[in-house]
């Protein structure tokens, strides 16, 4: 467990700018999720704190030692990547151990049993320990890579998209289960994923990455509720927040020029005539698609509800949020 | 435009049996999925459908005439495959003419097909591009329009969307969609992610080692699952499956769960022993008065709602609420559930016992 900092850091690959002047601090315990798209500057920012590249410019800072010129191994972080690497000549229960027998560590025997059994039980490989790297499938072996890293307490954790291999219901129960592991553990994680659901579900704070800058952090209910521009409401939710000119509607700011519109946020019943151009039933929810003035929006409604394409609804917004032409929020009379 | 049906298909591959008998119809303009997990048999069953299989016993129907021994070439059907194979060397409008030039079609009548395909998937810009530079999603359209192109009385895709990522995927899915739509082809669409079944399915077909577990429309089959798998595999969260012993009577509207009475809807069948009751998260509730406990594991934030998940005495239980409600970990809450919407299985065969909801979806 450990505290990290990044102050100000920058790397670029030739032209191509992926981490610029990020600044982040993590506190003890925390469980950090950097959202962005391909390319946003995800991996790069791990990589860096691995001390896997250098930063051009900034400081990276590990319980407030800068840690720029120390090797990896120095750094004292442990990292799962996306394509799981194991040693194939080795049982599961060999390549869980094989972090704990470095020399370095020197760990005690029984004390390498019980760790491999507690995080063998945790990630549901328990029946597997005695089988080779090789005879799992590729759900099992990114279990066996997370398990790696959490056998060792290292100052951080850093995971690169380590469930976007796995098939969506293994997905759901390792999201529920590195989330207790982490309440478990008392770990420090930082985890970085283009899935938006795996930033909201596990994360203490969210940060939001658009080509190479961070550009916003909060808790998952800040930065869903709050967003500070259009392309961060764009990138939470689900569906997609709807994005239709500030006039649309009557009562936003003068220099409002974009309306964000949550799904949900849609008044049923009341306010201009919309036309109902698809029902999206997907079992728990409804989603409306309409038209209004030429402008696609969809909302969301009861589940079995009797609406059909080309009926008339009336739909008002509620809670609208406002931009400007630059796509900064608005914000409007003190409260956000 | 085309009618298919389904009888008694049948695919061995020597012992294996992809295809166990297979019966369903497909209504002229439909889209129809085909639902499972892999090596469920529904690429086979598609397969059979496009004549790249011959089936080794049954029917398959087109427009009424029996095609189940023609070849592929005969049947007049386009294919559109996960891996969007376009020919490298030709640019985009050479890509979409070729099975039309292929065809001996006149190069006026060429020129005329293939401008108004592009303009309905609004490709009309990029026409003498080289396909080499192409983004994901104008491959995909590129693909889609040849296969448009010939005019086929069906479309057969199997799982075209599945090698791209969650969020283009997403909107390709609106887009396939909306072509279908304007298009109103029937269209026979095989995947496994049941959010995309649901989302552009008009019908689907859940299917299992190689039988057909449900057939219906996307609510019913949402609302009313005719076996456990069905119920565990549609829904995201999936239906929250409750073993318990017990009892059952025609008539009966409750059952005993670790000493409490739930209530279920009017049961049409008499039943004993290991049961499931299935429920599905947003219809549990959170409530301090209702008798039934569960213990607070894990709540994850999805925006407007949450995913709690709890400990009962009869399992894990996922519970999907408004997220302005504080729940604590490791807190001892009560669990009401939506009475109406209850399903109950027989343990061992997996099968939903009949009742009140489910006993006009139910076949046999």
């Amino acid at each position: 467990m450990a505290e990290v900092r990044l102050e100000r850091v920058s790397k670029s690959f030739g032209s191509t700018v992926a981490v610029a002047e990020m600044s982040l601090d993590i506190g003890h315990g925390e469980f950090v999720v950097l959202l962005g798209p391909t390319g946003a500057g995800k991996t790069t920012t791990l990589r860096l704190i691995a001390g896997l590249e250098r930063p051009e410019a900034g400081d990276i800072l590990i319980d407030g030692r800068s840690v720029l010129n120390e090797t990896p191994a120095q750094r004292d972080v442990a990292m799962v990547f996306q394509q799981y690497s194991l040693y194939p000549h080795m049982t599961v229960r060999e390549n869980l151990a094989f972090p704990l027998r470095s020399p370095v560590l020197r760990t005690p025997e029984d004390e390498i049993r019980r760790k491999v059994a507690e995080v063998a039980e945790v990630l549901h490989i328990a029946h597997k320990l005695d089988n080779k790297a090789t005879k799992l499938s590729g759900g099992e072996m990114q279990r066996v890579s997370i398990g790696r890293a959490l056998v060792r307490d290292p100052a951080i954790h850093l995971m690169d998209e380590p469930l976007s291999s796995l098939d969506a219901k293994l997905r759901s129960d390792m999201r529920v289960e590195l989330k207790r592991i982490h309440a478990d553990l008392g770990a420090t994680l930082l985890y970085v994923t283009h899935d938006q659901i795996e930033a909201m579900t596990m994360a203490t704070r969210v940060g939001v990455l658009d080509e190479g800058r961070l550009v916003q952090v909060g808790t998952p209910r800040e930065v869903y509720e709050d967003p500070v521009s259009l392309r961060v409401a764009a990138r939470l939710g689900q569906p997609r927040i709807n994005i239709l000119p500030a006039d649309l509607f009557p009562g936003g700011p003068a220099r409002a020029r974009f309306m964000g519109l949550r799904p949900e946020h849609i008044r049923h019943g009341e306010g201009r005539p919309s036309e109902v151009v698809r029902v999206e039933r997907l079992g728990d929810q409804t989603r409306l698609h309409l038209r209004l003035d030429g402008h696609d929006l969809v909302t969301l409604s009861d589940p079995h509800t009797d609406l059909e394409a080309g009926d008339r609804l009336p739909v008002e917004p509620r809670n609208p949020l406002y931009f400007d032409a630059d796509g900064a929020r608005i914000l409007q009379g003190g409260a956000p | 435009m085309a009618e298919i049906v389904i009888q008694n298909l049948r695919k061995d591959f020597g012992d294996f049996t992809a295809v166990k008998s297979s019966s369903f119809r497909i209504e002229d303009g439909e889209f129809f999925m085909l639902l499972g997990p892999s090596g469920c048999g529904k690429t086979t069953t598609l397969r059979m459908i496009a004549g790249l299989e011959l089936p080794t016993s049954g029917e398959i129907w087109i427009d009424g005439e029996e095609v189940g021994r023609k070849p592929a070439s005969q049947r007049d059907i386009a294919f559109v495959f996960q891996m969007f194979a376009l020919y490298p060397h030709m640019n985009v409008r050479r890509n979409i003419s070729y099975p039309l030039a292929s065809q001996g079609m006149p190069r006026a009548r060429i020129r005329e097909k293939v401008a108004e395909v592009a303009r309905i998937l609004d490709i009309g810009s990029i026409l003498d591009r080289p396909v080499g530079g192409l983004s994901g999603g104008d491959r995909q359209r590129v693909a889609l329009a040849r296969a448009i192109v010939r005019d086929p009385k069906c479309f057969l895709m199997d799982e075209p969307l599945g090698a791209l990522d969650a969020e283009f995927r997403e909107r390709m899915a609106e887009e396939l969609r909306a072509l279908h739509d304007r298009m109103r082809a029937t269209t026979v669409y095989v995947t496994h992610d049941q959010l995309e079944a649901m989302q552009m399915g008009d019908k689907i077909v859940v299917m299992n080692h190689g039988v057909i577990e449900q057939f219906g429309t996307p609510q019913d089959i949402y609302d009313k699952p005719a076996t456990l798998f069905v119920a565990s595999f549609i829904g995201s969260p999936p239906m929250n499956v409750l073993r318990f012993h017990g009892k059952v009577a025609p008539g009966a509207a409750s059952v005993t769960l670790h000493h409490h009475a739930v209530a279920v809807p009017a049961m049409r069948e008499a039943f004993e022993g290991d049961m499931i009751l299935g429920v599905r998260p947003e219809h549990v509730r959170l409530t301090d008065d209702a008798p039934y406990r569960g213990r607070v594991l894990a709540s994850e934030y999805l925006g407007t709602t949450q995913i709690v998940t709890l400990d009962t005495p009869n399992g894990q239980i996922k519970a999907r609420i408004a997220s302005d409600r504080a729940v604590r970990m490791d807190e001892t809450v009560g669990l009401a559930f939506h009475p109406g919407t209850i399903s109950l299985f027989d343990a061992q065969s997996g099968r939903a016992l009949r009742s009140e909801l489910n006993e006009g979806v139910l076949h046999g």
